[in-house]
């Protein structure tokens, strides 16, 4: 009776996993999906508290653990989920991803222990679903890890000389070791071999990678923790545990595709960071017969405070800098003075897809002035000035006029129409990309250089003044 | 082989299950606007989080005396309540930043 109901109620929460990622999948309905999704998980997990039956042991110590460590997990989830910035949400989604991951390895470890005892010769199904399990929860945990200590900054860059060698003979290892173990006599040291083989794969597979591709690649993690939460619905004969898992798996990997289509990159460019990754840190400085063109603040807070129509393309600059409501403050005092300020937005401007609108959401940009590419690019040319705040290659002409740039074909915002360009930036450093962008060569294009924070805030004063 | 085999047969209907929700994800997901990504990723995270039933599962089956499994299945509860609970909230908080603002499609 009480297994039917949970069965039951495991079908109820696969059935809120796919409506509410169907929900989520539409602006008007997102947050009432998400809020299906958890009350479908709230079900799975008071169902399985509450009716799983296994034997009939004292079991007072397991509960006290499981409230204890729910009751922690809730608390420190709560914290850190309230209290992270906007601008660090993607870093916040990749280490709760990992969490996600080093859970599916727990997991399989114990079952490991279990699976011991109860040794079956030739091939076993249940151990490879367990190895499986282990291995992708585990390379998604150091991954995501490692991708979260990138975007905050703690972890730089590095390519090892021969990584991609290295991880193809990772990778071997790997399979060889769990070919082996299904056919060979499976021992603990082999089994924790291949966890360790995991951990530094999953570090490996993401170092190398350039921290503008970060978004693709913990999209790509956050599907492999889904398939690795697949597998143990497998393992346990887990209905809800398999829906939820698989679900992600396959529509993280879609999302993952969809990024890399709105970037113009297919994924093993990304994952093997043909352009980016590598190059991305060193500006090219063969800029010798071009010269770009500075302008002061002051200059600047005239040219804005006289134009008709201005344009802010908002783009990594600004969400490093976390600059968002310095820049709704300058749009607020130029719109005071008669200005037309609009932003143009990329779909993949801010450090992942769709992330730059929820920060100028955040600091209370109407969403009127928020335009999309689409519709923003015929009405650039009777724009009078373009401030492009920290954006690089999403404006870079040579996507659409240079055949032989690796961006060639990436749809850009075309702010070359405008008859002003005004350009904030730290440097000329190149942009993820790794490659020279013509449009600050142009005559009609003027660099400001410095923090985008900072030179924003000069600018309000300035603006002020005027 | 034979033992493959078997264990194929065996569960045909996971597996049958799975290649459903396979298709049912990727179906799901078709036409989702650029915008919506990033809550959409943090969403979908949220949902994988579901691993804690398992976690959950190992607990309830471990017996009272195995030290090892209670304490790395209750660093398991804890590290997947982390995922559901901070992937949910997090979603949330992003979608709310888009509140009371018209649609656009």
């Amino acid at each position: 009776m009480s297994l039917n109901i949970l069965e039951i109620s495991y079908l109820i929460a696969s059935l809120t996993f796919i409506v509410g990622l169907k929900m989520l999948s539409h602006p008007d309905s997102a947050r009432k999906g998400n809020l299906i999704a958890a009350a479908g998980m709230l079900i799975a997990i008071i169902a399985t508290l509450t009716l799983f039956q296994d034997f009939d042991e004292d079991k007072m110590l397991n509960y006290a653990l499981i409230f204890g460590g729910l009751i922690i997990g809730t608390f420190i989830g709560t914290i850190m989920a309230k209290k992270v910035q906007m601008t660090a949400m993607p870093q916040m989604v990749s280490f709760f991803n990992g969490m996600g991951g080093a859970c599916a390895a727990l997991i399989a470890i114990i079952e490991y222990q279990h699976h011991q005892h109860t040794t079956v010769t030739g091939f076993d199904g249940e151990l490879l679903v367990m190895l499986l399990g282990l291995l992708i929860g585990s390379v998604s945990f150091s991954g995501s890890m490692i991708a979260y200590g990138k975007l905050e900054g703690k972890i730089k860059d590095k390519v090892l000389p021969m990584n991609q060698a290295i991880n193809m003979i990772l990778l071997g290892a790997i399979v060889v070791l769990i070919i082996y173990q299904l056919f060979a006599e499976s021992t603990p040291l082999e089994f924790y071999i291949l966890l360790g083989l995991a951990l530094v794969y999953g570090v490996l597979f993401v170092m190398p990678i350039g921290g503008a591709d970060m978004p693709v690649v913990i999209s790509l993690l956050n599907s492999f923790t889904g398939m690795a939460a697949a597998f143990g619905g497998f393992l346990y004969d887990n209905k809800a545990m398999l829906t939820g898992g698989i679900l992600v798996g396959s529509a993280g990997t879609i999302l993952t595709i969809l990024m890399c289509n709105a970037m113009n990159r297919s994924l093993t460019n990304v994952l093997l960071g043909a352009f980016g990754g590598a190059t991305g840190g060193q500006p090219k400085s063969q800029t010798g017969d071009q010269t770009v063109r500075e302008i002061s603040i002051s200059d600047t807070a005239v040219l804005l405070s006289y134009s008709q129509n201005v344009v802010i393309v908002p783009g990594y600059g600004l969400a490093v800098a976390q600059a968002q409501h310095t820049c709704h403050e300058l749009e607020k005092l130029l719109e005071e003075k008669g200005v037309e300020v609009n932003y143009a937005i990329h779909p993949v401007a801010g450090r992942m897809p769709g992330h730059m609108n929820v920060l100028l959401a955040e600091a209370d940009v109407p969403y009127e002035k928020l335009q999309e590419m689409e519709e923003i690019n015929p009405k650039l040319a009777n724009a009078d000035v373009v401030v492009v705040i920290g954006a690089n290659d999403v404006v870079n002409p040579a996507a659409k006029n240079d055949p032989s740039s690796p961006i060639y074909g990436m749809p850009i915002l075309e702010v070359d129409q405008a008859k002003n360009i005004i350009i904030l930036k730290r440097g000329m450093s190149a942009g993820y990309a790794g490659i020279e962008n013509e449009l600050f060569f142009y005559p009609k294009t003027r660099m400001l250089f410095g923090d985008a924070k900072d030179s924003l805030q000069k600018l309000t004063a300035e603006v002020k003044e005027v | 082989m034979e033992d493959l085999l078997n264990y194929i047969g065996e569960n045909m209907e996971m597996i049958y299950f799975l290649v459903l929700a396979i298709l049912l994800g990727v179906e799901v997901i078709s036409n989702v606007p650029a915008i919506l990504h990033t809550p959409l990723m943090s969403g979908a995270n949220a949902i994988h989080g579901v691993v804690v039933v398992g976690a959950i599962i190992v607990m309830l089956q471990a017996s009272p005396d195995n030290y090892l499994a209670l304490s790395v299945g209750f660093l398991a509860v804890i590290v997947g309540t982390l995922n559901v609970i901070g992937g949910f909230v997090v979603t949330d908080r992003m979608l709310e930043m888009f509140k009371k603002k018209p649609k656009k499609s």
